[in-house]
Protein backbone atom coordinates (compact mmCIF):
# COMPACT_ATOMS: atom_id res chain seq x y z
CA UNK A 1 0.00 0.00 0.00
CA UNK A 2 1.39 3.37 -1.09
CA UNK A 3 1.83 5.49 1.70
CA UNK A 4 0.03 9.11 1.57
CA UNK A 5 0.28 11.78 3.99
CA UNK A 6 -3.10 12.11 6.15
CA UNK A 7 -3.53 14.75 8.20
CA UNK A 8 -6.28 15.24 10.89
CA UNK A 9 -7.67 18.43 11.85
CA UNK A 10 -8.66 19.08 15.19
CA UNK A 11 -11.05 22.37 15.75
CA UNK A 12 -13.55 21.64 19.04
CA UNK A 13 -13.00 21.32 22.75
CA UNK A 14 -12.38 18.17 23.87
CA UNK A 15 -16.03 17.69 25.35
CA UNK A 16 -19.40 18.74 24.81
CA UNK A 17 -19.13 17.07 21.52
CA UNK A 18 -18.17 13.74 20.25
CA UNK A 19 -15.90 15.21 17.95
CA UNK A 20 -12.34 15.02 19.60
CA UNK A 21 -13.12 11.54 20.63
CA UNK A 22 -14.07 10.63 17.13
CA UNK A 23 -11.17 12.01 16.11
CA UNK A 24 -8.66 10.46 18.39
CA UNK A 25 -9.87 6.71 17.63
CA UNK A 26 -9.64 7.31 14.18
CA UNK A 27 -6.20 8.73 14.54
CA UNK A 28 -5.20 5.47 16.48
CA UNK A 29 -6.45 3.60 14.30
CA UNK A 30 -4.93 4.99 10.97
CA UNK A 31 -1.80 4.40 12.94
CA UNK A 32 -2.34 0.61 12.09
CA UNK A 33 -1.74 1.21 8.02
CA UNK A 34 1.33 2.82 8.40
CA UNK A 35 0.69 5.82 6.87
CA UNK A 36 2.29 9.53 7.44
CA UNK A 37 -0.35 10.68 10.02
CA UNK A 38 0.01 14.19 11.42
CA UNK A 39 -2.49 15.87 13.76
CA UNK A 40 -3.43 20.02 13.38
CA UNK A 41 -4.78 21.16 16.72
CA UNK A 42 -6.37 24.65 16.11
CA UNK A 43 -9.43 26.93 17.18
CA UNK A 44 -11.21 25.48 20.39
CA UNK A 45 -8.96 22.13 19.49
CA UNK A 46 -5.58 23.07 21.16
CA UNK A 47 -7.86 22.86 24.44
CA UNK A 48 -7.61 19.09 23.84
CA UNK A 49 -4.12 18.55 24.34
CA UNK A 50 -4.49 20.76 27.38
CA UNK A 51 -3.02 19.91 30.66
CA UNK A 52 -4.89 18.90 33.64
CA UNK A 53 -8.03 17.94 32.10
CA UNK A 54 -10.61 17.75 34.74
CA UNK A 55 -14.26 16.08 33.72
CA UNK A 56 -15.64 15.16 37.13
CA UNK A 57 -17.61 17.54 36.37
CA UNK A 58 -19.82 16.70 33.75
CA UNK A 59 -19.08 13.24 34.39
CA UNK A 60 -17.42 12.11 31.11
CA UNK A 61 -14.71 10.40 30.73
CA UNK A 62 -11.32 11.97 31.16
CA UNK A 63 -9.65 10.55 27.96
CA UNK A 64 -6.67 13.33 27.37
CA UNK A 65 -3.58 10.75 28.78
CA UNK A 66 -4.66 8.98 25.38
CA UNK A 67 -3.17 11.91 23.28
CA UNK A 68 0.18 10.81 25.63
CA UNK A 69 0.57 7.41 23.29
CA UNK A 70 0.51 8.89 20.36
CA UNK A 71 4.07 8.90 20.39
CA UNK A 72 4.42 4.77 20.60
CA UNK A 73 2.09 4.92 17.47
CA UNK A 74 4.30 6.98 15.84
CA UNK A 75 2.09 9.43 15.51
CA UNK A 76 4.49 12.45 16.43
CA UNK A 77 3.80 15.48 14.42
CA UNK A 78 1.41 17.59 16.07
CA UNK A 79 1.20 21.12 14.78
CA UNK A 80 -0.83 23.54 17.46
CA UNK A 81 -1.41 26.82 15.62
CA UNK A 82 -0.15 29.62 17.44
CA UNK A 83 -2.98 32.31 17.10
CA UNK A 84 -5.59 30.07 18.81
CA UNK A 85 -3.39 29.51 21.74
CA UNK A 86 -2.48 33.22 21.78
CA UNK A 87 -6.60 34.28 21.23
CA UNK A 88 -7.47 31.97 24.12
CA UNK A 89 -4.41 33.40 26.64
CA UNK A 90 -2.96 29.95 26.68
CA UNK A 91 0.51 29.42 25.84
CA UNK A 92 2.72 26.14 24.96
CA UNK A 93 3.58 25.47 28.68
CA UNK A 94 -0.88 24.97 29.08
CA UNK A 95 -0.29 21.72 27.15
CA UNK A 96 0.67 18.25 27.76
CA UNK A 97 3.95 17.40 27.04
CA UNK A 98 3.83 15.16 24.41
CA UNK A 99 7.13 12.93 23.34
CA UNK A 100 8.26 10.58 21.09
CA UNK A 101 10.71 7.98 21.80
CA UNK A 102 13.27 8.19 18.62
CA UNK A 103 14.60 4.77 18.04
CA UNK A 104 17.57 5.80 15.74
CA UNK A 105 18.73 8.30 18.31
CA UNK A 106 19.26 5.86 21.27
CA UNK A 107 15.75 6.17 22.19
CA UNK A 108 15.58 9.59 23.01
CA UNK A 109 12.37 11.20 24.01
CA UNK A 110 11.47 14.36 21.81
CA UNK A 111 8.69 16.72 21.39
CA UNK A 112 5.90 16.06 19.28
CA UNK A 113 4.91 19.07 19.35
CA UNK A 114 5.25 21.93 16.69
CA UNK A 115 4.13 25.25 17.53
CA UNK A 116 2.90 26.86 14.16
CA UNK A 117 1.17 30.09 12.82
CA UNK A 118 -1.42 30.38 10.78
CA UNK A 119 0.28 30.67 7.42
CA UNK A 120 2.69 27.99 8.48
CA UNK A 121 -0.36 25.85 9.22
CA UNK A 122 -1.90 26.66 5.57
CA UNK A 123 1.77 25.48 3.85
CA UNK A 124 1.62 22.33 5.59
CA UNK A 125 -2.07 21.42 4.77
CA UNK A 126 -0.95 22.42 1.57
CA UNK A 127 1.14 19.32 1.45
CA UNK A 128 -1.33 16.91 2.64
CA UNK A 129 -2.30 14.31 0.49
CA UNK A 130 -5.49 13.88 2.54
CA UNK A 131 -7.23 15.90 5.17
CA UNK A 132 -10.21 14.69 7.67
CA UNK A 133 -11.28 17.58 9.79
CA UNK A 134 -13.41 16.87 13.29
CA UNK B 1 -24.22 -11.18 29.00
CA UNK B 2 -22.17 -12.42 32.10
CA UNK B 3 -19.46 -14.01 33.44
CA UNK B 4 -19.49 -16.21 36.83
CA UNK B 5 -16.70 -15.60 38.94
CA UNK B 6 -16.95 -17.78 42.11
CA UNK B 7 -20.89 -17.37 41.96
CA UNK B 8 -21.27 -13.73 41.39
CA UNK B 9 -22.19 -12.14 38.11
CA UNK B 10 -19.68 -10.06 36.54
CA UNK B 11 -21.60 -7.86 33.87
CA UNK B 12 -19.69 -8.45 29.92
CA UNK B 13 -20.40 -6.60 26.94
CA UNK B 14 -21.82 -8.49 23.93
CA UNK B 15 -18.13 -9.46 22.24
CA UNK B 16 -17.61 -10.65 26.00
CA UNK B 17 -15.66 -7.86 26.92
CA UNK B 18 -15.90 -6.75 30.74
CA UNK B 19 -18.74 -3.75 30.90
CA UNK B 20 -16.85 -2.17 33.89
CA UNK B 21 -12.97 -2.12 34.62
CA UNK B 22 -13.85 -2.14 38.21
CA UNK B 23 -15.44 -5.35 38.85
CA UNK B 24 -11.90 -7.22 37.58
CA UNK B 25 -10.26 -9.28 39.92
CA UNK B 26 -7.41 -12.11 39.16
CA UNK B 27 -10.16 -14.29 39.74
CA UNK B 28 -11.51 -13.17 36.53
CA UNK B 29 -8.94 -13.36 34.68
CA UNK B 30 -8.51 -17.49 35.72
CA UNK B 31 -12.28 -17.66 35.03
CA UNK B 32 -11.91 -16.23 31.30
CA UNK B 33 -8.77 -18.63 31.11
CA UNK B 34 -10.70 -21.32 31.87
CA UNK B 35 -13.28 -21.14 29.27
CA UNK B 36 -10.68 -20.75 26.83
CA UNK B 37 -8.96 -24.04 28.68
CA UNK B 38 -5.67 -22.20 29.76
CA UNK B 39 -3.94 -22.50 32.71
CA UNK B 40 -2.61 -18.56 33.33
CA UNK B 41 1.48 -18.84 33.98
CA UNK B 42 3.63 -15.94 35.44
CA UNK B 43 4.32 -15.40 31.87
CA UNK B 44 0.47 -14.47 31.35
CA UNK B 45 0.65 -12.45 34.61
CA UNK B 46 3.50 -10.38 32.94
CA UNK B 47 1.55 -9.48 30.04
CA UNK B 48 -2.05 -8.94 32.17
CA UNK B 49 -0.66 -6.60 34.73
CA UNK B 50 1.27 -4.75 31.93
CA UNK B 51 -1.49 -4.34 29.75
CA UNK B 52 -3.57 -3.11 33.39
CA UNK B 53 -0.67 -0.49 33.88
CA UNK B 54 -0.82 0.49 30.08
CA UNK B 55 -4.41 1.13 30.33
CA UNK B 56 -4.34 2.53 33.58
CA UNK B 57 -1.85 5.29 32.43
CA UNK B 58 -2.62 5.89 28.74
CA UNK B 59 -6.74 5.09 29.48
CA UNK B 60 -6.53 2.97 26.10
CA UNK B 61 -6.01 -0.62 24.97
CA UNK B 62 -2.66 -0.58 23.10
CA UNK B 63 -3.02 -1.81 19.27
CA UNK B 64 -0.88 -5.05 19.18
CA UNK B 65 1.98 -3.44 17.53
CA UNK B 66 2.48 -1.02 20.02
CA UNK B 67 2.00 -3.82 23.01
CA UNK B 68 4.25 -6.19 21.18
CA UNK B 69 7.41 -2.96 21.37
CA UNK B 70 6.48 -2.22 24.71
CA UNK B 71 6.51 -5.36 25.98
CA UNK B 72 9.64 -5.73 24.46
CA UNK B 73 11.52 -2.80 25.88
CA UNK B 74 9.88 -3.42 29.83
CA UNK B 75 10.03 -7.57 29.82
CA UNK B 76 13.01 -8.23 27.21
CA UNK B 77 13.90 -8.15 23.77
CA UNK B 78 13.08 -12.13 23.27
CA UNK B 79 9.39 -11.04 24.27
CA UNK B 80 9.25 -8.22 22.38
CA UNK B 81 8.16 -10.29 19.19
CA UNK B 82 4.37 -11.74 18.07
CA UNK B 83 5.13 -15.13 18.31
CA UNK B 84 5.72 -15.10 21.65
CA UNK B 85 2.42 -13.25 22.67
CA UNK B 86 1.09 -15.72 20.34
CA UNK B 87 2.23 -18.47 22.05
CA UNK B 88 0.77 -16.91 25.39
CA UNK B 89 -2.32 -15.91 23.81
CA UNK B 90 -3.26 -17.94 20.85
CA UNK B 91 -6.43 -16.17 20.28
CA UNK B 92 -4.20 -12.73 19.76
CA UNK B 93 -2.57 -11.49 22.29
CA UNK B 94 -4.43 -7.80 21.61
CA UNK B 95 -8.03 -9.55 22.40
CA UNK B 96 -7.71 -12.00 24.31
CA UNK B 97 -4.77 -10.12 27.17
CA UNK B 98 -6.71 -7.38 26.69
CA UNK B 99 -9.88 -9.45 27.83
CA UNK B 100 -8.27 -11.61 30.16
CA UNK B 101 -6.83 -7.55 31.95
CA UNK B 102 -10.15 -6.31 32.00
CA UNK B 103 -10.09 -4.07 29.38
CA UNK B 104 -12.12 -3.17 26.57
CA UNK B 105 -11.43 -4.63 23.28
CA UNK B 106 -8.28 -2.59 21.77
CA UNK B 107 -8.79 0.20 19.50
CA UNK B 108 -9.06 -0.21 15.66
CA UNK B 109 -9.57 -4.22 16.32
CA UNK B 110 -11.93 -5.89 14.46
Amino acid sequence: MAIKKFMFVNRKAPYGSVYALESLEVVLISAAFDQDVSLAFLDDGVYQITKNQDTTGIGQKNFSAAYKALGDYEINKLYVEKESLEERGLTIADLMPLMWEDEDDDYQEKSSIYLVNRAEMADIMATQEVVISF
Amino acid sequence: MALEVNGVAVELDEEGYLMELEDWTPEVAKTFAAEDDIELSEEHWDIINFLREYYEEYQIAPAVRVLTKAVGKRLGKEKGNSKYLYSLFPFGPGKQACKYAGLPKPTGCV
